[in-house]
């Protein structure tokens, strides 16, 4: 965690805590909002956040590194999720991991040298009626084919 | 003042999103400025219309026309001869419906809609989900004042108990009955939890239900608050469901400002709040008891049963946790009857079943049917046939954790009962339909693949088993298998079943069941002759390009 960046961090922190309180009950929304806001949980975001809700702090990192929507490492400035269940998979959802594979040389939960790509495989995106679905950030891709890759990557240049 | 004499309803549903429909929302409002008929038509994206033919649909009310599909560039053509010259824009119509089989003689819903029997949706894809008003115009919060007004709590639970309704997120436990048990337990305060935390692959009913009709499960979380006893409920929705999550907070907000959620509805001195929870993606979740405990910030780690919720459920407190479909069942049952709910279905399983058709099929998308329909017509009449002919082979109902159901029992009855006897589960209502490309192993190896990831790992059974089991179909689907790993799986998939401490680790042991009890002969070939009969293993690959 680069010092430089601590009192951002702190006060995301405190924004979440005022937000939802201090019981137990919010400390899901809480790593949820400090999650989005800066990308993952640092380890200066769940300290504070021991302190301040007064949880264990092997709990806290605990439920922070259960839940798949949180993270407790970087990742990379876009976010590549590509659903892996049983629906896309028979809808030619291999190909489509195939070309991402071809595209981007990485396994799955691994953010690229550079920092721009992380990829990370999922169960479920719950839009199972135009699958196979790639999800990039917020923005969902629908009926995708492999040869569409490339040019929805570049989207993102 | 405003008249509205014109509703426009765009689908919303993903297949519609996937094509435009957010472009055309926008597109009709721009259109319907220019012509300044801002004051008296009404837009709204809507959801699913319960129609996937001609996808997307724009409707247009009071003539019910139904337009679809519809590009972006059509609207202005559509917007200035229908909406403003008042004809119908007959080139941009969608086909007439066609129907056949056994269900075609069921009451079509009034107006437009194919003749699904809609009950659950039955205002899905017609109101404005952002809009108190247009659900209560539709009958809403009828059903709350009724209970409220003119029931004590013993009369709501005997008229569920009585209308037969079981649950519908898979397990099928009568509805009455788990009311019953919250409402006699011991204990203060008591809570209502919706289970929306649906993440089962291929299923998005609830999605779809919560999208296009949020307050139908408010309201039932007050009835069932009243009749259980309870004055506050949680919705535990889906932490990827943003647009749910936005309307529930918009709806409840709306109910409260009505006098429909809060203190004293309806002047019945019952008090009621809601408060939304959002998960953190963990299919896990789904399971009652590691939702209750995600609620209460912790790991999503399911609890040793007995004891159960319904006595020691939310802070150790009698809660009732019933799915989204379960409750939207609710307001019609109280507005109508019990002897009204139960003319629909089977006996044994009565009222519909809402599905998701997936897969290798013509058509995609959300139905409502009566409960006792088959696949047989499902996959005519909805899926509109197999897509590019080819034959049907197996579908997966309710999910990974559903069963594998061979084109043998493709005429059996689609209910708890007939589903149970035929020793296949009908599950949480998706449907997967797979052609004759598709190879069991592959299918169940990513069906344990799913299993592996997702199991929370608290116990034994369920974490090695998964892994194991994962293992083990990866070297069948690469050609390295040998017979005595048959002997294996099945000794997984009795472990899994008997001793795993929640439906999870139970559930993983249904596909690999299913694959050895209707395909032996299938996977054996991938052990004795090292190659995958439908082509669709890794091995296969190989010795292609051996060859």
């Amino acid at each position: 965690m680069d010092v430089r960046d601590a009192p951002d961090v702190l006060s995301v922190v405190q924004t979440a805590v005022t937000r939802h309180g201090t019981s137990r009950e919010a400390l899901i929304p809480i790593l949820s909002e400090v999650n989005q806001a800066l990308g993952y949980l640092p380890t200066a975001a769940l300290t504070e956040i021991h302190r301040l809700l007064k949880v264990p702090g092997s709990q806290i990192f605990s439920v922070a590194s259960f839940y798949r929507m949180l993270s407790t490492k970087p990742r990379g400035e876009h976010v590549i999720q590509f659903c892996e269940s049983a629906p896309c998979h028979v809808v030619g959802g291999r190909e489509v991991w195939q070309a991402l594979q071809d595209a981007l040389h990485l396994n799955p939960g691994e953010t690229s040298a550079d920092g721009k790509w992380t990829l990370l495989t999922t169960s479920c995106l719950g839009i199972c009626g135009v699958g196979p679905v790639v999800v990039i950030d917020n923005d969902v891709y629908g009926n995708v084919e492999p040869e569409q890759i490339p040019e929805i990557l570049a989207r993102y240049a | 003042m405003k008249v509205i004499r014109s509703m426009v309803l765009v689908s919303s549903d993903p297949e519609s999103m996937e094509r435009g429909a957010q472009k055309i929302y926008r597109r009709l409002q721009q259109e319907i400025e220019k012509f300044g008929l801002q004051d008296e038509v009404s837009v709204a994206m809507v959801g699913d219309v319960g129609r996937h033919d001609a996808l997307p649909l724009v409707i247009v009310y009071p003539e019910a026309v139904i337009y679809g599909p519809v590009k972006p560039d059509d609207v202005p053509f559509l917007v200035e001869e229908h909406l403003y010259k008042g004809r119908i824009a007959t080139r941009l119509q969608a086909p007439a419906r066609e129907l056949s089989g056994r269900i075609a003689w069921l009451s079509a819903r009034q107006g437009t809609l194919p003749a699904q029997q809609r009950i659950v949706l039955e205002r899905t894809g017609q109101i404005n989900p952002d809009d108190i008003e247009d659900y209560i115009a539709h009958d809403g919060y009828v059903a709350l004042g009724l209970a409220l007004t003119t029931m004590k709590p013993e009369d709501v639970i005997s008229e569920i108990t009585k209308s037969g309704l079981r649950g519908r997120g898979g397990a099928g436990f009568p509805t009455g009955l788990k009311w019953r048990f919250v409402a006699q337990a011991k204990g203060h305060p008591k809570y209502v939890i919706c289970n929306a935390d649906e993440s089962e692959p291929g299923t998005f009913k609830d999605r779809l239900i919560l999208e296009g009709d949020p307050h139908s499960v408010l309201e039932a979380m007050v009835i069932a608050g009243y009749a259980v006893g309870a004055n506050e409920g949680y919705i535990y929705v889906r932490g990827e469901y943003g647009l749910a999550q936005e309307r529930l907070a918009r709806a409840i907000a709306q109910a409260k400002e009505m006098g429909f959620l809060g203190r004293d509805i309806f002047g019945s001195g019952f008090d009621f709040e809601i408060h939304i929870h959002a998960g953190a993606g963990a299919y896990i979740c789904g399971e009652e008891t590691a939702l209750i405990e995600s609620i209460e910030g912790k790991r999503g780690e399911p609890r040793a049963r007995p004891p159960y919720p319904t006595t020691h459920g939310l802070w150790g407190k009698p809660t009732l946790v019933n799915n989204v479909e379960t409750l939207a069942n609710v307001p019609p049952i109280i507005r109508n009857g019990a002897s009204w709910y139960k003319q629909f279905g089977t006996p044994s399983s009565p009222g519909t079943k809402v599905y998701t058709i997936l897969g290798n099929v013509n058509v995609t998308g959300l139905i409502e049917v009566p409960m006792g329909i088959t696949l047989r017509e499902v996959i005519a009449i909805y899926g509109k046939g197999m897509k590019g002919g080819a034959a049907f082979k197996l579908a997966q109902t309710g999910g990974s954790s559903g069963s594998i159901i061979p084109a043998s029992l493709q005429d059996t009855p689609m209910d708890f009962d007939s589903y149970s006897r035929a020793g296949v589960s009908l599950g949480s209502g998706a449907l997967l339909i797979c052609d004759e490309n598709t190879c069991v192993v592959d299918l169940a190896r990513v069906l344990l693949n799913f299993f592996r990831r997702e199991t929370c790992g608290k116990c034994t059974p369920c974490r090695i088993g998964t892994e194991r089991a994962y293992q083990i179909l990866s070297s069948l689907a690469e050609g390295t298998g040998q017979l005595s790993d048959l002997d294996d799986l099945q000794v997984i998939a009795k472990s899994m079943a008997e001793l795993s401490n929640c439906g999870l680790g139970q559930s993983a042991a249904v596909p690999i069941r299913d694959i050895l009890k209707h395909f032996s002969a299938e996977v054996e070939a991938h052990i004795r002759l090292k190659v995958c009969p439908a082509g669709a293993c890794p091995m296969s690959g190989r010795l292609a390009r051996a060859a």
